[in-house]
């Protein structure tokens, strides 16, 4: 593996000092990183972050001068990171959950670098900020379509990881399709990845033998919405539309556009006015949006689900409004009561009808 | 946790759908090793396979065509990696690697335009009275060509490797590159025909993945199967027949361990996950235990740099 590294080290740096070379003739570029987990032909989370990278050049033009390195392992990524940080970077986006440690060790050694950290809530330092999508308020307008179009009563879930933000999207898009189909049962499979299309399709497979028909996902890659289009079943563009993958059987999709958000960060960094902060923005503000509805769904449950985006764009409807009770039936909401941002954000159990366990 | 509505049948089906890409991989590396050449690139060969095989089938409407212009493209790629450790002699491993982050790229590239398409359908068998047996008819007939012909490749490399004067010449080459050569062998043109066609199954069995078990291009799709596959040839000790386990066993162990979720089996996914790997491990430790065993089955100059003036 050592000579992996030095092999990857020495592209990185290679690469690095191109562009550094190219800086240099531009005058005082604002340098900004970006690191990605999955390649940025994932067509989902990845590509996203990638569309936003490729805004904020064209926003700035030559005010800016943007790095990044793809397909970085979470377990292996503080090398990245510091590469990043080493080669004068001035702003450093990290875009994955296992990313929150390595993010704050190299912030604490480089507190003239900004760093930006997506999904995580460790701040160490004043040089890191962390965003996120409110992507669960996604996640009821799904469960209402899902519910709805549901014929077997069962829905099929791809997880990733067990953490909180995978953890709130099961439990929002299962409270959704309960509240519009009381029979309604969740069949969830945790693939311990983020992409691997083989294995995603291997698990929507799984799903749809136990008679799942349609498949909410977590995974960034479009190889579940392959094979719900491949086995006639319905399914979901993940963190990007994904229409092309699934012309038939995608219903709608979860967008995250952070297009906006890295134009403001990378301006605040140009004005000087950078501070550390936690954004966590949902429908409202745009961040996360959703997809155009197949005309397969009825026009009723269309409104319904159009409704509900509308309500918790307004801040009228909370996706997360008691009564509800935890899974092992201790109650946590009372009839009316909201979740918090700090519950929502460490979110670590299941709601009462949803089986099985999360794994450790 | 309701075990009824696991249907064995289709478990066996997607078993052995998940495990051809490894098969395929496999088999090209075990002959590649019996040669005597350790080539880490199996992941970079099959990526560029599923690129390869996409596009032309795609390009064609043709699966076969895909396929086979997989194999060109795995088999092109391992010529990279034969003439640089084998004419310019460079370390097999770190060339290995190098090739596998080249594949990775390289396919990334020819892969942009090719992304959302969907590849012709790859046909069934459809035997008929035998693909309609019940249970027998989809667990053995009812599979696409390449599932059979991935068990037919393994039979013909096992028949070749023990069953005639090539395949005896080949593991002498493996065995001791020297020896070989003193008996006028042409090391270098047998190794790097293995090569060839290491590279070639990697690509059908990456092609497999593109145009079969994930009927889309999405870049570095193989996301580390290829690396299996090399455990494969360690766990299979150089067997092929022992290929054919390990891959069912890898594959098996995966889509169980799938099922078991969506039927909530109170089994940790984790230990699942894990079993392959730890067999793996035990595997090597009863095979290096025993000098002699493990003298027999790994080749002796597995990795060796050859030149015929040493």
């Amino acid at each position: 593996m050592t000579i992996l590294k030095t092999l990857a080290t020495a592209a990185l740096a290679l690469g690095l000092a191109t562009g550094m070379a190219s800086a240099e003739s531009h005058g005082e570029p604002t340098k900004v990183g970006f690191i990605y987990v999955g390649p940025v032909g994932d067509y989902g989370w990845s590509y996203q972050h990638d569309q936003g990278r490729i805004a904020v050049e064209e926003h700035f033009g030559d005010k800016v001068e943007t790095t990044f390195i793809e397909s970085v392992p979470e377990g292996d990524s503080e090398r990245a990171i510091r590469q990043l940080a080493q080669s004068g970077h001035d702003i450093i986006f990290t875009t994955s959950f296992g990313y929150m440690t390595p993010t704050n060790r190299v912030a604490a050694q480089f507190p003239d670098v900004k760093f930006e950290h997506a999904t995580g809530y460790q701040r160490n330092t004043p040089n890191v900020s962390t965003y996120s999508g409110r992507f669960y308020e996604g996640r009821t307008v799904q469960g209402i379509i899902a519910g709805h179009m549901t014929e077997t009563n069962t829905i099929g879930y791809i997880a990733s990881f067990p953490i909180p933000e995978v953890i709130r999207g099961i439990n929002a898009s299962y409270l959704a399709a309960k509240s519009v189909n009381p029979d309604v049962e969740f069949k969830i499979i945790w693939v311990s990845t983020w992409f691997d299309p083989g294995k995603e399709a291997d698990a929507a497979n799984a799903l749809i033998e136990q008679g799942a028909d349609v498949i909410l996902q977590h995974t960034d890659s479009t190889a579940p919405l392959t094979i719900a289009e491949e086995r006639g079943i319905y399914g979901f563009g993940q963190a990007s539309d994904m229409l092309e993958f699934g012309p038939n059987s995608r219903l709608s999709s979860i967008i995250d556009d952070w297009a906006p958000y890295y134009i403001s960060r990378v301006q605040a960094v140009m004005d000087g006015t950078w501070e550390s902060q936690d954004t966590w923005h949902g429908i409202d503000e745009g961040m996360t949006s959703i997809g155009s509805f197949n005309p397969v769904i009825p026009a009723a449950v269309r409104k319904q689900a159009m409704d509900a985006a509308i309500q918790i764009a307004a801040g009228n409807l909370h996706p997360f409004t008691g009564p509800i009770n935890k899974q092992d039936g201790t109650p946590w909401l009372a009839e009316g009561e909201t979740a918090d941002d700090g519950t929502l954000l460490g979110m670590n159990f299941y709601v009462e009808g949803i089986e099985g366990s999360i794994p450790n | 946790m309701d075990l009824s509505s696991l249907d064995p049948i289709a478990l066996i089906v997607s078993l052995v759908i998940a495990a051809t890409p490894l098969v395929l991989a496999a088999t090209g590396e075990l002959l590649v090793e019996k040669s005597g050449v350790l080539n880490l690139g199996v992941e970079g060969m099959m990526v560029m396979g599923a690129i390869a095989g996409f596009i032309a089938a795609v390009e064609t409407g043709t699966p076969f065509l895909g396929f086979l212009f997989a194999a060109i493209a795995g088999a092109l790629l391992a010529c990279v990696f034969g003439v640089l450790t084998q004419v310019f002699l460079s370390n097999q491993v770190a060339t290995g690697l190098a090739l596998t982050l080249f594949g990775l790229g390289l396919s990334a590239l020819l892969g942009q335009s090719y992304t959302g398409m969907r590849p012709p359908q790859t046909e069934r068998a459809d035997i008929p009275v035998l693909s309609d047996l019940p249970v027998i008819g989809p667990v053995v007939f009812s599979y696409d060509w390449i599932v059979y012909f991935s068990l037919f490749l393994v039979l013909a490399v096992w028949f070749f490797l023990n069953k005639t004067r090539g395949g005896l010449v080949l593991r002498a080459v493996g065995e001791s590159h020297d020896a070989a050569h003193a008996l006028g062998y042409k090391v270098i043109l047998i190794r790097l025909g293995a090569i060839a066609f290491g590279g070639a199954c990697a690509g059908l069995g990456g092609a497999y993945l593109s145009l079969v078990r994930v009927p889309q291009w999405s870049e570095g799709m193989t996301a580390g199967i290829g690396w299996i596959a090399l455990a494969i040839v360690v766990f299979a000790s150089w067997k092929p027949g022992r290929v054919i386990l390990g891959a069912w066993l890898f594959g098996g162990v995966t889509i169980l361990q799938l099922n078991m979720q969506a039927l909530n089996v109170p089994i940790r996914a984790e230990y699942l996950s894990m079993t392959p790997y730890l067999m793996t491990i035990i595997v090597l430790v009863i095979m290096s235990s025993d000098r002699r065993r493990a003298a027999l089955n790994a080749p002796a100059s597995l990795g060796r740099v050859f030149h015929a003036s040493s």
